[in-house]
């Protein structure tokens, strides 16, 4: 009988051990706030990895969950209505909740090819946070809502201290990373493999491509309910402005730039690119502005994702630490565009 | 016993007529062959049966339930299983995993197992494993189980898409041009390899031009041309049949 | 009804610039098979490249005449050329390399292409939206109760005269037919000799003009430009292109005005917030029920 921990899980294991110890060592608040948010972002990053990276549908419009997980919890645990849920019931049901409507946001995608698919997200990214914003009188519009609930544990709340947040976000991370890897190697991700490399064929071995697709959708968008509770609820504030186009993209270029389809990837692009945003860029601009020049790299940041993309699109599309397989997909010559789009019109119209 | 009926099926694209009232019969258990010069439907006619198209009249019988408008999913998971004249496998990743992706439809783990890693899910990840390494050996294949797909010999890669196809434990097989591209050697072991399927309980249905080698492994044949069967009997009735030979050759000057 | 009538023409006016941008979408797309992100950006950056022709000629105040013809014909063209060969350039050293590579890839790297226009654009004119020099007269005429500017007129104007240039130039010249044949069946236009690189590079840059002078005309007509207009005027036109058919010349033109329509109407009837929402809902219903759009063809085909 095989070990139930394998090594590659001891390994994980301690790195939680070590990132775990952090606060313990590093007293410096501005570092554990900045982990503590990074971290909200290395669950979208797992979350967007489930949909883009497993199951190989390009989802533009991400941050549409984001946002719907955070203002669940905003609407449900705030004076706003004043409904007051706990915490840790709306962590889960906002997570439902995201996750209902990754299923309704996703059915109308199902019988789409991949650009049109994108386009679609792309148009559900637009439409959540706008509406949101418009309806101005259960969310206050652009002011958005605030003075949030925060969470409690046996009645001690968590107050601002960013610590409990950084050992919940810990915790969920290590919950998503669990979940990922068992599905990646099921007989879903299989599927979800198969509906990536060859739709019909999949469709074949018995595989309900639309269910398998739903599923994903769900998955990755149950992710980033987590993500959107436990980051309002220690932001204390949620507007339409934090879920833009340019989060979406920003978690993309995490996939991108960490390795799609790669658990230990996404988290590696999803920390670096944070610590890009919160540090680097910010330090540049210090550093130039000591030799007098007025330049603002900040505002660059966007700059920087088009040009992560693009390039890694052209240098290295599977990311730093690139699942193999996938490693193989992308460096492999489609020279014959023409019979792949003919064979996805043959089993668009089997649908 | 008829495993598979087709009752005067027709298909349409367009203005073209593929298949034009088409019946033929496949009994459980046989080894049948459907031959035809390019052009003539036959892979029409498998993309029918597999719910890639509906037929516009006519009907489609498996195991004595109608097809009607089931879907591609769940007509594998009545029993039907192929492989593809353009060979369709899961090129980027292994061999072993090609062939346990065959046996979704047999698998009961659900969103839940997979998402937990039950001890139900478990066990049958193991017993799937074990499954797919033993339809490996049947085909010849167990030594390549970690190899990525797509850099097998093209030979290969025919026997790993037919073990794929055997991993749902169908009923009805059907091979869509498994010789082509083979030499002889293989060709020897690719009828061996039928009729070791037949052995196992498996009906097989298969397309294919090299005419020795349907002649060899099949018990009847259906010709078809221009969407029509012309001739259906025993191989050495087809071989004599002059619309046969006419469809190929062409009408003597 | 006069309310009903102003929209009408108001729709139509935003219409023409839709139409100019949607018709680079759909050639693209026609092509290649690649809906190009940075395209709204490159609308933009046509009016980006208006301000700056328009600052080196040094306006002041209004034109007429001859002096307004000149001026106009100038810029748009110079705003045509640059933002012509943008395209080309986008094609040749992003698109190009990853021609044969999988679709994820290409619409990745297009909306990294896009990103980095809209911050080019952002540096070099500002997080604000900038005025564009005030030279078309503010004439006006009132038919029975309804209002239609010069601008309006001249927007409608000039998008049907390149509309109607490009389905010359695509039915009736050697290249156009070139581009028609690679759209169709690439390998077969190679066999028939063809240079593939060349006419997909020629979609682009006319594409892209096209897109230009969209970005001229929609200056002229908002009187402002701004780094991250291209977005949402390239899901709109995107959203066009689609409803019309895409691939389909005439399609484009058609969805191009519908969609201004559409969002005239939604402006004017419901509020203009929820305009956005309204054509993007329109994109996915199309995409869903009827991705063919409204004049492609759903030809069934056989395998």
């Amino acid at each position: 009988m095989r070990a139930f921990f394998a090594r590659s899980d001891v390994r994980a294991a301690e790195i939680f051990l070590a990132v775990g110890l952090i606060p313990v060592v590093d007293l410096n608040g501005a570092h554990i706030n900045f982990l503590t948010d990074a971290g909200a972002f290395v669950l979208l990053a797992l979350g967007l990895n489930i949909v883009v990276g497993f199951a190989g549908l390009l989802d533009l419009g991400y941050a549409a969950f984001f946002a719907i997980g955070s203002y669940a919890y905003a609407m449900l645990a705030s004076p706003q209505f004043g409904i007051h849920i706990p915490f840790w019931i709306m962590l889960f049901g906002a997570s439902f909740i995201a996750a209902i409507f990754g299923i309704l946001l996703g059915a109308p995608t199902l019988r789409l090819r991949g650009d049109y698919l994108a386009i679609v997200t792309l148009g559900f990214g637009e439409i959540v946070p706008q509406t949101f914003l418009n309806l101005s009188q259960y969310t206050n519009g652009p002011n958005g809502i605030g003075t949030l609930d925060q969470p409690t544990v046996f009645g001690l709340r968590f107050g601002f201290n960013p610590v409990p947040y950084f050992y919940l976000i810990l915790a969920l991370i290590a919950l998503a990373i669990w979940l990922a890897n068992n599905l990646r190697a099921s007989r879903l991700g299989r599927a979800w493999m198969a509906i990536r490399e060859d739709e019909l064929a999949a469709a074949h071995m018995g595989i309900n491509t639309t269910a398998a697709k739903l599923a994903a959708f769900a998955l990755g968008a149950s992710f980033s309910g987590l993500a959107g509770v436990a980051y309002a609820s220690k932001l204390q504030l949620v507007s339409p402005d934090q879920f833009q186009f340019n989060v979406s993209v920003f978690v993309l270029s995490m996939l991108v730039l960490g390795g799609m389809g790669n658990i230990a990837g996404v988290v590696l692009g999803s920390l670096i690119l944070s610590s890009v945003d919160r540090f680097i860029l910010p330090q540049l601009t210090n550093f130039v502005h000591g030799f007098g020049l007025d330049w603002d790299f900040t505002n660059a940041r966007f700059l920087l994702y088009g040009v992560i993309l693009v390039g890694m699109m052209l240098l290295r599309p599977e990311g730093l630490l690139p699942s193999r397989q996938r490693a193989a997909e992308l460096h492999a010559d489609r020279s014959d565009p023409g019979a792949a789009a003919q064979e996805q019109e043959l089993y668009e119209r089997a649908l | 016993m008829a495993l598979l009926t087709l009752e005067n099926v027709t298909k349409r694209f367009g203005g073209l007529v593929c298949v034009r009232d088409l019946s033929l019969s496949v009994d459980a258990g046989a080894i049948v062959a459907m031959i035809g010069p390019n052009g003539a439907g036959k892979s029409t006619v498998f993309n029918l049966i597999t719910g890639i198209y509906r037929p516009d009249e006519g009907s489609i019988v498996f195991d004595g339930a109608p097809l009607g408008h089931a879907h591609i999913d769940a007509i594998a998971g009545r029993g039907i299983a192929r492989t593809f004249q353009n060979i369709r496998l899961f090129a980027f990743v292994s061999v072993l995993d090609n062939v346990m992706t065959g046996r979704h439809a047999r698998m009961h783990a659900h969103l839940w197992d997979s998402l937990l890693h039950t001890p139900m899910q478990r066990r049958e990840e193991r017993d799937v494993r074990e499954h797919a390494r033993e339809l490996l050996r049947f085909v010849g294949l167990e030594a390549q189980a970690h190899a990525y797909a797509r850099n097998l010999p093209y030979g290969s890669q025919r026997r790993l898409e037919i073990a794929r196809a055997l991993a749902s434990d169908p009923k009805l097989l059907l091979l869509d041009e498994p010789a082509a591209g083979m030499n002889p050697r293989e060709k020897d072991e690719l009828v061996a390899l039928i009729e070791r399927i037949r052995a196992r309980g498996v009906t097989v249905f298969l397309i294919e031009h090299d005419m020795r080698f349907v002649m060899r492994v099949s018990e009847r044949i259906t010709v078809l041309n221009y969407g029509e069967k012309i001739a259906e009997g025993l191989p050495q009735e087809i071989r004599t049949n002059e619309r046969v030979v006419e469809a190929y050759l062409g009408k003597p000057a | 009804m006069d309310v009903f009538l102003q929209q009408l023409v108001n729709g139509l006016s935003l219409g023409g610039i839709y139409a100019l941008i949607a018709l680079g979408y759909t050639m693209v797309y026609g092509i290649i098979e690649l809906v190009n992100f940075a395209h709204g950006d490159v609308y933009t950056l046509g009016s980006f490249f208006s301000l700056a022709v328009l600052g080196l000629i040094g306006i002041q105040g209004e034109l007429h005449g001859a002096p307004l013809v000149g001026v106009i014909a100038f810029t748009i063209v110079c705003a045509m050329l640059l933002c012509g060969l943008v395209g080309v350039l986008l094609e040749r050293f992003a698109y190009r390399p990853l021609r044969n590579a999988p679709r994820l890839a290409l619409l990745i790297t297009a909306i990294g292409l896009s990103f980095i226009l809209e911050n080019i654009m952002q540096f070099w004119k500002g997080p604000s939206p900038v005025p564009f020099p005030g030279f078309f007269p503010d004439a006006a005429v009132t038919l029975g109760g309804v209002l239609i500017e010069a601008k309006q007129v001249i927007v409608v104007f000039l998008a049907i005269v390149m509309m109607a240039g490009l389905q010359f130039f695509v039915y009736n010249t050697k290249l156009g037919k070139a581009m028609r044949a690679t759209a169709q069946d690439r390998e077969a236009a190679q066999l028939m000799g063809i240079n593939i690189n060349t006419t997909i590079a020629l979609t682009f840059l006319i594409g892209s003009a096209l897109a230009g002078a969209a970005g001229f005309v929609s200056g002229v007509y908002y009187g402002t430009t701004w780094f991250f207009n291209g977005f949402s005027a390239g899901l709109k036109a995107f959203t066009a292109a689609v409803l019309g058919g895409i691939g389909n010349l005439a399609g484009a033109m058609l969805g191009g005005f519908l969609i201004g329509l559409i969002e005239a109407f939604t402006t004017q009837f419901i509020s203009d917030q929820w305009s956005n929402v309204v054509v993007f809902t329109v994109l996915i219903l199309v995409l869903v029920f009827r991705p063919a759009g409204l004049l492609g063809e759903s030809l069934p085909n056989k395998v």
